[in-house]
Formats: structure tokens, sequence, C-alpha cells
């Protein structure tokens, strides 16, 4: 009996499992989600890259035609060039970036090396609301606090409207100060602490340890943290549109009104149709966001690949 | 690791809360919520004749007060039937009735306009109502009450810059243009300017009635041209309005004729309409629309 009770309990390990296990359905779920999103992500790629040469191949105009700095849609002689477009994204997010990211590393600074344990309780929550201000609130507040100063107060510099690029710039910098500094802290702390210790057993201050040991080894993801940033104030559209007082032309001076890839097209899209000219030099316009944030995010990765080596 | 990965978290619901109000934002009509409290409850006009279903017309901000108002006042009166209206721009609206995926699109301007031949002529045109709009100021535009066309050419191509060079206080004028592919733009550039071109490296561009609106009440000596139904209450307060070469800007003298500065707001459908689309598109023009809810919502009646 007993043999053959141990016969059994061996013939049982060679069934096949059940059909459940086999499926491994938690497996093949994942996956499916992984799949999908990669599937979602090239889908959106393809359309965009095809809306965005429509002008190009479906309405005739010549490649060059959107390398000009005349936006002349509907007027004779009809001119498509995006130059003061790009020109506006680059400008007003290259001076937010300039104004927020020492703010936000100084910032991080403070909350990973000197912030006493009740401060950081205190900033890291302030941070996160921060984050959670829906930037047309921003953009309001920019509206209706921001551009009156700028025009009433600071007119003698040349803010004659307060509609300008220097107030996009200002709106723009504050929205994109909790990624730097959350980012840059996160790399902060990812420095081994023997590095610190080891550094002050050598007798040099905190300044010091910062300077020569800290933010070298922190240097890649400080610069993701920046990259970061910027693509995100490319990418914003209302705040943004909301100040910068939407004026078609090159930009000229930090004081008057300029505008961006991403509110011209907010504010073109509700009234062109599809496949005509005058919208799909829109999407050509979001092929260019597009591209940017791509050179961002390969950008990001090389940083992150030399950072690893270091 | 946990820390970071909540902080992510609260940067990706963040990114989606702003993606939310951006598109909000950009679809919800700044009259909406007036048009439902102006609109008077069927009255003692004749009740609709009812279909069932659910139909949606989409489009021009310009026109989507009016077309919300009858949209409820149909609906209160015929149970059975949903209809759903939305804005967008006339350009949407008339993309989306010509794809089949909106029963009515509501437009500023006609489909020939804006939509290639081959779908233009897939459209049916039901012209509603009239709308007029309102060349209005800054409030610090003072002692000027009337402009004429040719004025009204020469500050918009930049010829006059100064308000004072045509009667109203020392003032460099602003110009508040809407994006060149407006309905409201292209009426206006067409009738009182003649089809010249806009001063556009001087102007600044805001996207909605409402934009504007608020626009020129923030910025001293700008200018720039609104719907009727949005020179009301508070906004006319605080805002100059002008005469048009001497004619008031009022419902009456558009209804009339003598007030130029109008056009028709036009409901496109693709094919001629049938069901619940026909019904409500002959409520638009019955009696209650065209004599009750038109004149509460400052249009004019299409057939005077």
């Amino acid at each position: 009996m007993a043999v053959v009770g141990e016969a059994a309990g061996l013939a049982g390990l060679h069934v096949r499992p059940a059909l459940r296990d086999r499926l491994d359905l938690p497996r093949r779920v994942v996956f499916l989600a992984a799949a999908s999103m990669v599937a979602i992500v090239f889908v959106l790629l393809g359309f965009i890259a095809w809306q965005g040469v429509q002008l190009f191949v479906q309405n005739g105009y010549p490649i060059g035609s959107v390398i000009s700095t005349t936006w002349s849609p509907q007027d004779a002689p009809i001119s498509f060039g995006v130059l003061p477009f790009v020109a506006g994204t680059i400008g007003v997010t290259g001076v937010a970036v300039l104004i927020s990211a020492p703010l936000s590393i100084g910032l991080a600074l403070f909350l990973s090396e000197v912030a006493p344990r009740w401060a950081r309780a205190v900033v890291q929550p302030a941070l996160e609301i921060f984050v959670g201000i829906p930037s047309v609130v921003w953009g309001w507040l920019g509206l209706t606090i921001l551009v009156p100063f700028l025009r009433t107060n600071l007119n003698g510099l040349g803010f004659t409207l307060g509609f300008s690029w220097f107030a996009g710039s200002l709106v723009l910098s504050i929205m994109i100060l909790p990624t730097i500094t959350t980012i840059t802290y996160d790399a902060f702390r990812a420095v081994p602490q023997d590095l610190r210790t080891g550094s002050l057993a050598l007798g040099t201050t905190r300044w010091q340890t910062i300077r020569h040991i800290l933010l070298p080894a922190a240097r890649a993801g400080t610069l993701t943290a920046i990259v970061l940033g910027l693509t995100r104030a490319a990418g914003e559209a209302l705040a943004v549109q909301m100040v910068i007082g939407n004026r078609p032309t090159m930009p000229t001076s930090l004081t008057q009104p300029m505008t961006t890839l991403t509110s011209q097209i907010t504010l073109d899209m509700g009234n062109t149709v599809f496949g005509a000219p005058d919208n799909n030099v829109l999407w050509t316009m979001g092929l260019i966001l597009l591209a940017i944030s791509m050179i961002a995010v390969l950008l990001i990765r090389k940083l992150n690949r030399s950072g690893g080596r270091r | 690791m946990t820390i970071g990965i909540r902080r992510f978290g609260v940067l990706a619901m963040a990114a989606t809360l702003a993606i939310a109000a951006c598109s909000s934002a950009a679809t919800t009509p700044p009259a909406a919520s007036s048009a439902s409290s102006a609109a008077p409850a069927g009255g003692s006009f004749a009740a609709p004749a009812c279909a069932s279903g659910t139909i949606t017309a989409v489009g021009s901000t310009a026109l989507q007060p009016l077309v919300d108002a009858a949209g409820k006042a149909y609906v209160a009166a015929c149970p059975a039937a949903t209809v759903t209206v939305n804005g967008g721009g006339s350009g949407t609206g008339l993309t989306q009735v010509a794809s089949g995926a909106a029963n009515i699109g509501d437009s500023d301007v006609t489909a020939e306009s804006k939509l290639a031949t081959p779908d233009a002529a897939t459209l049916v045109d039901h012209p509603v109502a009239k709308q007029g709009w309102i060349v209005v100021a800054n409030k610090d535009v003072t002692g000027v009450t009337n402009l004429t066309t040719d004025q009204n050419k020469q500050i918009w191509t930049g010829a006059v810059t100064n308000w004072k060079q045509v009667g109203g206080p020392d003032l460099p004028i602003v110009l508040i243009l809407r994006p060149t592919s407006s309905g409201t733009r292209a009426t206006f550039k067409q009738i009182v300017l003649g089809g010249a071109s806009e001063a556009n490296g001087q102007a600044l561009t805001e996207d909605s009635n409402g934009a504007v609106t608020t626009s020129v009440q923030a910025t001293p000596g700008s200018i720039s041209v609104i719907g009727f139904a949005y020179y009301q209450g508070t906004a006319k307060a605080n805002l100059v309005g002008f005469q048009l070469d001497g004619v008031d800007a009022t419902v009456a003298n558009m209804a009339s004729g003598v007030y130029k500065l109008n056009a028709v707001g036009h409901m496109y459908t693709k094919g001629q309409p049938t069901g619940l689309t026909k019904a409500f598109l002959d409520y638009m023009l019955s009696d209650a629309v065209q004599k009750g809810l038109i004149p509460a919502q400052f249009y004019a009646p299409v057939n005077p």
C-alpha cells in the first residue's frame, strides 16, 4: 500500500499544471499593458509625423516655405513662416530655465544638505502643493497680477503693455521650479553618505563638500532635472498664452509681446478645418515641438549614461 | 525610493490636471452660463414638433449661447430628445459635420470659405440668426463715441496709432486681434476693413470673445471687436462701445440692417436633415426661437 501511495504521489508531480497556471495571466496582463503603451506611442508618433508633412505633401507647399519669419496664413502673399513660433518657444523656455535652475538647485541643496528635519517637513509638502496647482491658475495669476504690475510699475523699463516675453518666462519658471527641485533633490540624496563623511573627515567645510564632492557627483541628475524642466516649459500652452500677448513676429525684446508654438496651435486649432493648409501647418508645428522634446529625451539618456560611468 | 515614486506620482497627477484644465478651458464657452439664465422657458409660443433620439451640434462659439439655449428649451418640451451642444470653433464644426462626427455644424462663415469644394458641396446650409459685433475700447478712451469705417481702417491697419488722432486722449492705441482663422476677424475684415490687412506686428492676439473682453478691460488704450452677447452687464459697464458710422450697435439697428457689422450664423447638416436633426432645425426657425430666444440672447431673426 505504502509503495502504491508513494507512486501515486510521484505521478502527481508529472500531472500537467492547471490551465490557470499555464496561462500565467498576470504575466500576460502586464505584458499587454506594456505592449499597448509602446504601440500607442508609436501610433501617435506616426500620426503626428504624417499630419506634420501634409502641408508639403497634400497642399504642395515647398518645405522652405515654413522657414520664414512671415506668418500670413490668410492674406496674400500667403506665408506659413513658423520661425517666430520656434524662436518664441526656445526664447521663453530658455529664459525660464535661466531664472528657475539656480533657485531650484539652491532649494534642493537646502533640503538635502542644510535643512533641519522640521524645515524639510514644511518645505516638501509645500513643494508638492506647488506641483498640484493647475497651469490655468498660474496663467490667471500672471494675467491679473503680473501683467498689470509690469505695465504700471516697470513701464519705464519698456513694459508698455505688460504682456511680454519676460512675463511668460517668469510664469514658466515658477511652474517648473518644483520639477527641477524634486529631481535634483533625488540626485543629491542618491550620492552615497560615505562621500560626504569622507570629505568632512578630511577637514573640509560643508560648502567645500557641496562644491567639490556633491555637485560633481550629482551632475548628471541635475542636468536631467534641468532638461526635464525645459521640456515641461516648452510644452506648456495655456499659462504662457495668457501672458505673452501672442504677437506672431520674431521676438525682439524681453519687454514686448511674442508668441510660441503651443500658443499658436491652441489659438488656431478651433477655427481651421482638418486638411486645410492653415490647419496642416499647425500639425507641422506640433511635429517641430515633438522633435524638440525628443531631442531633450535623447539628451537625458546620454547624460544618464555618462553620469553612470563617472 | 518610495518617496521618489510618490513624488513622481504627484508630478504625473499635476500634469494630468494641467491637461484637463487646458482642454476644459479651451472648449468651455465664456457665455454658456449666462446663456441658460437668460433663456425664457417656452413662454407663450407653440410647442415644438417633438422627435426622439440624440443629436450633437458642434462649432462656432459666437453662435453657441443661442444654440445651447434652444437645445435646452427643446429638450424641456420634448423629453425623449437629447441635444448636445459643444463649442470648438467654426472650423471644428464644419470639419465634424462634413466627416459625420456631428449632426449639426455651427459656423459664423460659409462652408465654401473654409472647406474644399467637394466637402462643402455635401453640406446643406441652414441660416438661423443674425449676429452682430461691436467695436469696443478700454474705459480710459474718453471723448470718442463714434468711429467711421475710414477711422477703423486707419486704426486697424496701423496708419493711426494714437487715440488723439481720432479725437480721444493722448494715448497709444493697442490693437487686440483674434487669430487669423477666426470668423469674427474674417467678418470684421470683410465688412469694415474692406479686406485690408491688420497691423499684426503691433497687436496682441486673444483667442475668444471672453478673453478679448477681459484683455480690453485690463489694457489701457486697447481696442477690439466682440459679439453683442458679450457686450452686456459688467462688461458693458467696463468698456467703451463705439457707434459705427454714427449708428448705434443695437439689436434693433442690426435687425433693420442699418448697423452693418453683422453676419448670418449658419447651422450645417450633411445632406438634407432627417428625424430629430430636422425637428430641431425647424424649431430653430420657429417663432419660439426667432421671436423668443433670439432677442433674449442679443441676436436678430434671420428673416426680418
